[in-house]
């Protein structure tokens, strides 16, 4: 369960969340929908504990717990997940050997033996078949080379593999053809259970046709202006953002 | 940018003096006076009972030396280096003939224990009862200036191939010294090559005979103990008419207040249709985190693929010294042969590298390859300098050069100097040459995915520095691989 408490974050000079709150339970889809320049991916950023930006007040609880503190790889050993907007390229690191060094330094993080092998590569086997991942991608260094399409399958799959209590998904829609947002949108709808909540960050409503949201929040300004259901979603798709972009620009 | 900061606050933490293998030695040393003149030569020769020939060959080189400056064209700075404070003879006193491990000073073992050098009875039991030489390592350890034991001779023996220190070569091998030795790197060669000619006290040579495929890796590993003391080893290996040979060096030094002169001379000669193979791991004590102390390592190594289709490749893992003034090269003389040279420099601290290679085109149709990739950290300057030439009778000639340099923090510097120089019309050389930065995005993205900072540099360094890795013969690249996250330990936020 995923709580933020009245958080207020800059960049510099800059203010871009501004007393925002919001609050998904264990086993809600949330989607958090704006327009360019709103504050989304600085909400997905700092919840995840990237440096660059400062926190001036506020609290972001990760099953109660306050994690603001903590580093990126604790929040992640805790079970938070951010899929990228721009899944990195790492040259000379074999996908394989990303997953393994990444599955079990969570796992050491958390006081857990290391996965054998044979049970790793059931795991690996699993969550590519799922995401349409061949063995010939996992041998290829990380992300280099990859498609867009392929990058966002891959982050994908290691959410599948790492089994967050806590997914965010930052943009992961965007630039990605029909039926790759449907491979994308069928590896999350087979992770969804009761106690693991979802954040969707999205520009286009189309995405929520294949994910369906609990929850839709719109956000303006750095902070979430309008929430309802999947049909707040709906709505946008034919209103657009037009009556929310004063809110965005005064402030951004 | 916080994290950027946060990176360079870290980097001014690092503490090298931390030096995992900083530890002394306490063993009484028989050394010669201090300083250096004919009287010191004469004396280093007569305690290795050397024929009259060596004996001349060593003055001769000293009398060239004193008409010799040291180089300056490297981007190194460190303070004058007083020859006449140093000592040029010195080796621990039990090692005279040592008949098995009892007679050896525990002292030794014991430091050979805390590097991890399997030099104990145990191990050469288990090394020689165990089936096939799969997986078995020679090692011919020298601490200070002597060799003190020699593993798998016998075996070594059996196929022909003679790995013994140098100076037992010359008493028993004395013909082949004579005519391979300063035939690579002549005692004219250059002021730390001549100075290394003159005082030269022990090192390995390695012979193997026509057509012998050499049964194991060769390993020796090499430790700098006594205070003052300049190491000049000299290593000679000859691979014969289609013969084959791997050798491993691999290097660490206890700590140290003063610097520590190292000036060795590696010869190697691959005759037609041989290949040598020549791998280091490099592991001195690199100064203080304010850059106070740390080996000076001035190294001259060279093969010539002096046969037709004969093959010389280097490689090199580079994590310590406080200075490294260092560029094994290939001399391609014979008829389609081909030089190769990997290499990982990495920098952390005050260390200053200045490395590279040179590949010489002589002959028709040679070929060479070139892999380096430099890493700096902390306040480090780290420098490719390689040199690729093509003879004007050199037809033929290619070479492919890829150079990239990676930079962690803001306060290091990475510089590529490369020269080429091709006088045939049917050169092929290609040079490409990259530098950049540890991205905070590929840090955080490792984070996110459960990596902490430390682990996610290494595991993005080894990613950057794995064409080179995998040259490394299997014994090694593991231990390369440890080594390049304790070089880097602390440098990242």
């Amino acid at each position: 369960m995923l709580e933020v408490k009245n958080l207020n974050v800059a960049i510099g000079e800059r203010q871009i969340l501004n007393d925002l709150s919001l609050s998904v339970a264990p086993g809600e889809i949330a989607a958090i929908m704006g327009p360019n320049g709103s504050g989304k991916s600085t909400l997905a950023y700092v919840i995840a504990g990237k440096q660059e930006y400062e926190v001036l007040s506020g609290e972001v609880l990760l099953n109660g717990e306050n994690v603001l503190e903590l580093s990126p790889d604790e929040r992640a050993a805790k079970g938070l997940f951010l899929a990228f907007q721009y899944p990195v390229e790492i040259p000379g690191v074999a996908t394989m050997t990303f997953l393994k060094t990444a599955l079990n330094a969570q796992r050491k993080q958390r006081g857990e033996e290391e996965l054998t092998i044979p049970e790793f590569m059931k795991r690996v086997k699993k969550a590519g078949e799922m995401l349409d991942i061949k063995p010939d991608m996992l041998k290829r260094a990380l992300n280099v080379g990859f498609s867009g399409g392929e990058k966002k399958r891959m982050d994908i799959m290691q959410m599948a593999l790492l089994e967050p209590s806590f997914a965010i998904l930052d943009e992961t829609d965007s630039g990605l053809d029909i039926d790759a947002v449907r491979i994308v949108a069928q590896g999350v709808n087979a992770l969804r259970s009761p106690g693991r909540g979802f954040l969707i960050i999205t520009h286009y409503p189309r995405l929520l046709d294949h994910i369906v949201p609990d929850t839709v929040h719109v956000m303006a300004g750095g902070r979430i202006v309008r929430s309802g259901g999947k049909e707040l979603a709906d709505e946008l798709e034919k209103t657009g953002y037009r009556e929310y972009a004063g809110e965005s620009e005064e402030l951004v | 940018m916080a994290a950027v900061q946060e990176t360079i606050e870290r980097v001014k933490a690092l503490d090298v003096s931390e030096y995992k293998y900083g530890f002394f030695t306490d063993i009484e040393a028989d050394k010669a006076p201090k300083g250096l003149n004919e009287k010191i030569v004469r004396f280093i020769s007569a305690k290795k009972n050397e024929p009259e020939w060596l004996t001349g060959w060593r003055l001769e080189a000293y009398r060239r030396w004193v008409t010799m400056r040291e180089p300056n064209w490297a981007r190194v700075s460190y303070p004058p280096i007083d020859y006449q404070e140093l000592y040029y003879y010195s080796a621990p006193k039990t090692a005279l003939g040592p008949k098995s491990l009892d007679e050896v000073d525990p002292e030794l073992l014991k430091t050979y224990e805390k590097l991890g050098i399997p030099l104990n009875e145990q191990a050469i039991l288990a090394g020689v009862e165990g089936a096939g030489s799969d997986g078995r390592i020679a090692v011919d350890a020298v601490f200070d200036s002597v060799s003190v034991f020699t593993t798998f001779k016998a075996e070594l023996a059996k196929a022909g191939v003679i790995f013994c220190p140098i100076s037992e070569a010359v008493q028993t091998h004395p013909e082949l010294v004579r005519k391979y030795l300063g035939s690579v790197v002549p005692p004219t060669d250059n002021f730390f090559a001549t100075l290394n000619s003159a005082v030269f006290t022990d090192g390995s040579f390695v012979y193997v005979p026509p057509g012998v495929r050499c049964p194991m890796e060769l390993s020796t590993y090499f430790r700098i103990n006594e205070r003052n003391t300049g190491q000049f080893e000299r290593t000679l290996i000859i691979a014969d008419k289609g013969a084959y040979v791997s050798y491993l060096e691999g290097c660490t030094a206890p700590r140290r207040d003063e610097n520590q002169l190292h000036a060795a001379v590696v010869e190697l000669i691959a005759l037609d249709d041989a290949e040598i193979k020549y791998s280091t791991v490099q592991n001195w004590y690199p100064g203080d985190s304010e850059g106070k102390g740390g080996v000076f390592n001035f190294v001259t190594k060279r093969g010539d693929c002096r046969g037709a289709n004969s093959k010389i490749s280097w490689t090199q893992v580079e994590t310590g010294s406080a200075i490294t003034w260092k560029y094994p090269s290939c001399i391609l003389r014979g008829d389609n042969s081909r030089g190769e040279f990997y290499s990982i420099a990495i920098s952390n601290g005050y260390q200053q590298v200045d490395s590279g290679t040179k590949m010489i085109h002589l002959g028709k149709n040679t070929t060479s390859r070139v892999i380096s990739k430099g890493i700096a950290a902390g306040n480090s300057q780290n420098t490719y300098r390689g040199q690729i030439s093509s003879h004007r009778k050199a037809t033929g000639a290619r070479n492919f050069t890829n150079c990239d340099s990676l930079l962690i923090g803001n306060d290091c510097g990475a510089h590529t100097v490369p020269y080429i120089e091709s006088r045939n019309p049917s050169t092929q050389f290609e040079h490409e040459a990259t530098t950049s930065k540890i991205s905070e995005d590929q840090l955080f993205y490792c984070m996110q995915r459960g990596l902490s900072a430390e682990e996610a540099t290494a595991l993005i360094v080894n990613g950057f520095v794995r064409d080179v890795l995998q040259q490394l013969p299997m014994e090694f690249a593991v231990e390369a691989q440890k080594l390049i996250a304790v070089s880097l330990e602390g440098s990242v936020g």
